[in-house]
């Protein structure tokens, strides 16, 4: 019989293939909620709203909550996907199947997680195109904006991977995106630059690590941070090098996978 | 033979503290049926599942094809496949698409034409765009199979293969078992059903409280532990055995009006004899019949020959 490859791509990309077979069966729901939900938005936002504020730093406030608006949804969907993904193979007992074949974690984590990313880069596409019906949108480093994107999805997937196995039931995967994240990023400067915050709150506000993310990719698009770009770039590297060990733990340990 | 699974030292406590199995030896041959037998709880299923990867052992070692599942797990779980007792499919794929599956994740290159005489031997092919959550519990167990043959394992685990599922669909299993045996893979099952092992197996292992009591082939145990009894029914009752045969092991039942004779399988038989000696004091019979005992009742005996062990020992 021919040997099992070092790593086992064939694994890997079965995972993925499957996992990105779940997500074509749901792509209208997948992508018309966000959508939606996003173009509410603009409308109360940048419209309503948006017209009777000034620019901020000389950017037109429609425009301004774009890179805020598009990782407010990639956070909750990147978490909501790659738990699920994990989640529902547990709940329904069809995970002895990866436990009992012959791939690394490496291998099970890269193509779960690789999936959820791939649908969570293409959802803030989606969304930053439906924004261009809206505002008149300027991209000034396009590369670090895809680069921004890549890292701040694949790390939130990560974190949604590591839920899913924690999560002993659906409304337990809910208590993180709903109650950690979705707050960090209303106070994380997603609809406001933490410049116009009292100078307590501001400092404050630099121990919200969502900061670093929404402040980075703002900052690929209009040129203007709140925090020094490579101060972004740490955050969201130290961030996701931390779920990285912290996924590594879960497989060598077995946490919550096996007996 | 030459061996193709070995199991030393096997030995599994839950963190709740429960020992599922206890220092657990066991050598399976190439191409034999083996089928593990024991109550619920037994370990059973502990079992297959740490040979398998699913559940972590506490201690011991096991070695698939003189590979460690351990440390050559890789090349290790590529030669086995498992169908576990819950039914646990993806139920929004297709047979096809989640039978595909399996093969890419043991790391199989495709193979369309293997596909589909798996799925045709299951009877799925017919079924394989549906989605599975559209088909019968027999059909869903029928997937599980396929999906753990897509990778072409040497060694298959069943775990209760044929537990809630009807009559007819239950011989198209043992059918397949027996093809597959015959195709050189080596099977292990679990099964509650005596029959089951009775019918299939080559050699059979009675695991009770963690413990493998008994491992032998399955002739020889109910040779070696079969017991035969002759009844015979009286014309007249008798109130208690003749002193004069006091030196059989005879027992009266049904008021007297029947004569029980219990003698080991593996013994000769001293039919002739005792038959003589009843004639010679007198003991007339109207009818008699023989039989053997099954391995459901060797089993019930050698399980509770366990409990009664394990009773004395807690009273020391």
């Amino acid at each position: 019989m021919s040997a099992v490859p070092v790593p086992n791509h064939r694994a890997l990309w079965a995972i993925y293939r499957f996992e990105m077979a779940r997500f074509l069966r749901t792509i209208w729901q997948s992508l018309a909620t966000p959508v939606i939900t996003t173009s509410l938005y603009f409308v109360v936002f940048g419209s309503a709203i948006g017209s009777r504020m000034g620019a901020i730093d000389g950017v037109e406030y429609g425009a301004f909550i774009v890179p805020g608006l598009i990782l407010l949804t990639m956070f909750t969907e990147s978490i909501f996907n790659a738990s699920f993904g994990i989640y529902f193979p547990k709940f329904t007992g069809t995970i002895y199947e990866v436990l009992s074949a012959p791939v690394s974690s490496f291998e099970v984590v890269a193509g779960y997680v690789g999936a959820a990313t791939t649908k969570s880069v293409v959802l803030a596409l989606v969304i930053l195109a439906t924004a261009s019906f809206f505002v008149d949108l300027r991209i000034e480093h396009p590369v670090w904006m895809l680069a921004f994107l890549v890292l701040v999805a694949s790390t939130f997937c990560l974190l949604g991977f590591v839920i899913g196995i924690w999560s002993k039931s659906f409304e337990q995967m809910q208590i993180v995106p709903m109650l950690v994240i979705t707050p960090l990023t209303f106070l994380g400067g997603a609809f406001y630059s933490i410049d116009m915050l009292p100078p307590m709150w501001r400092t404050f506000s630099l121990f919200n690590p969502i900061v670093y993310l929404i402040s980075g990719f703002r900052w690929s698009f209009y040129g203007q941070s709140d925090v020094s770009v490579g101060a972004s770039l740490a955050a969201t590297f130290a961030f996701f090098s931390v779920l990285l060990a912290i996924v590594w733990w879960v497989f060598r340990t077995g946490w919550r996978l096996k007996n | 033979m030459t061996g193709i699974l070995s199991i030393r030292g096997l030995t599994k406590t839950y963190a709740s503290g429960l020992k599922a199995l206890d220092a657990v030896d066991l050598d399976i041959e190439k191409g034999e049926i083996f089928a593990l037998l024991g109550p619920n709880g037994a370990g059973k299923t502990t079992l297959i599942n740490i040979v398998c990867g699913v559940v972590t052992a506490s201690a011991g070692t096991v070695t698939v094809d003189g590979l460690d599942t351990q440390r050559e797990y890789r090349q290790a779980r590529a030669r086995i496949g498992l169908v576990p007792q819950e039914l646990a499919t993806d139920m929004f794929e297709t047979p096809y698409a989640s039978v595909r599956f399996s093969r890419g994740l043991f790391g199989r290159p495709r193979d369309p034409a293997l596909l589909e005489r798996t799925l045709r031997d299951l009877s799925l092919w017919d079924k394989r765009k549906d989605r599975i959550q559209t088909l019968s519990g027999g059909m869903k167990r029928r997937v599980m199979i396929a999906k753990a043959l897509a990778h072409e394992p040497t060694v298959l685990f069943l775990d209760e293969p044929t537990a809630g599922v009807d009559v007819e669909l239950r011989r198209d299993m043992w059918a397949l078992v027996r093809r597959l045996r015959d195709s050189g893979v080596t099977i292990i099952l679990t099964t509650h059903y005596i029959d089951e092992a009775e019918e299939m197996a080559d050699r059979i292992g009675v695991i009770d409280k963690g413990r493998l009591i008994v491992v032998e082939e399955k002739r020889k145990l109910m040779k070696k532990l079969g017991r035969k009894q002759l009844t015979l029914a009286l014309s007249q009752p008798l109130a208690a055995v003749p002193a004069a045969l006091s030196s059989w092991p005879l027992a009266l039942a049904d008021a007297g009006n029947e004569l029980e004779y219990t003698f080991e399988a593996a013994q000769d038989s001293r039919i002739p004899e005792l038959l003589r000696e009843l004639e010679a004091a007198g003991i007339s019979y109207k009818d008699l019949n023989t039989k053997q005992s099954s391995l459901e009742d060797i089993f019930v005996s050698l399980v509770h020959r366990d409990d009664r062990n394990g009773a004395k020992g807690a009273a020391r």
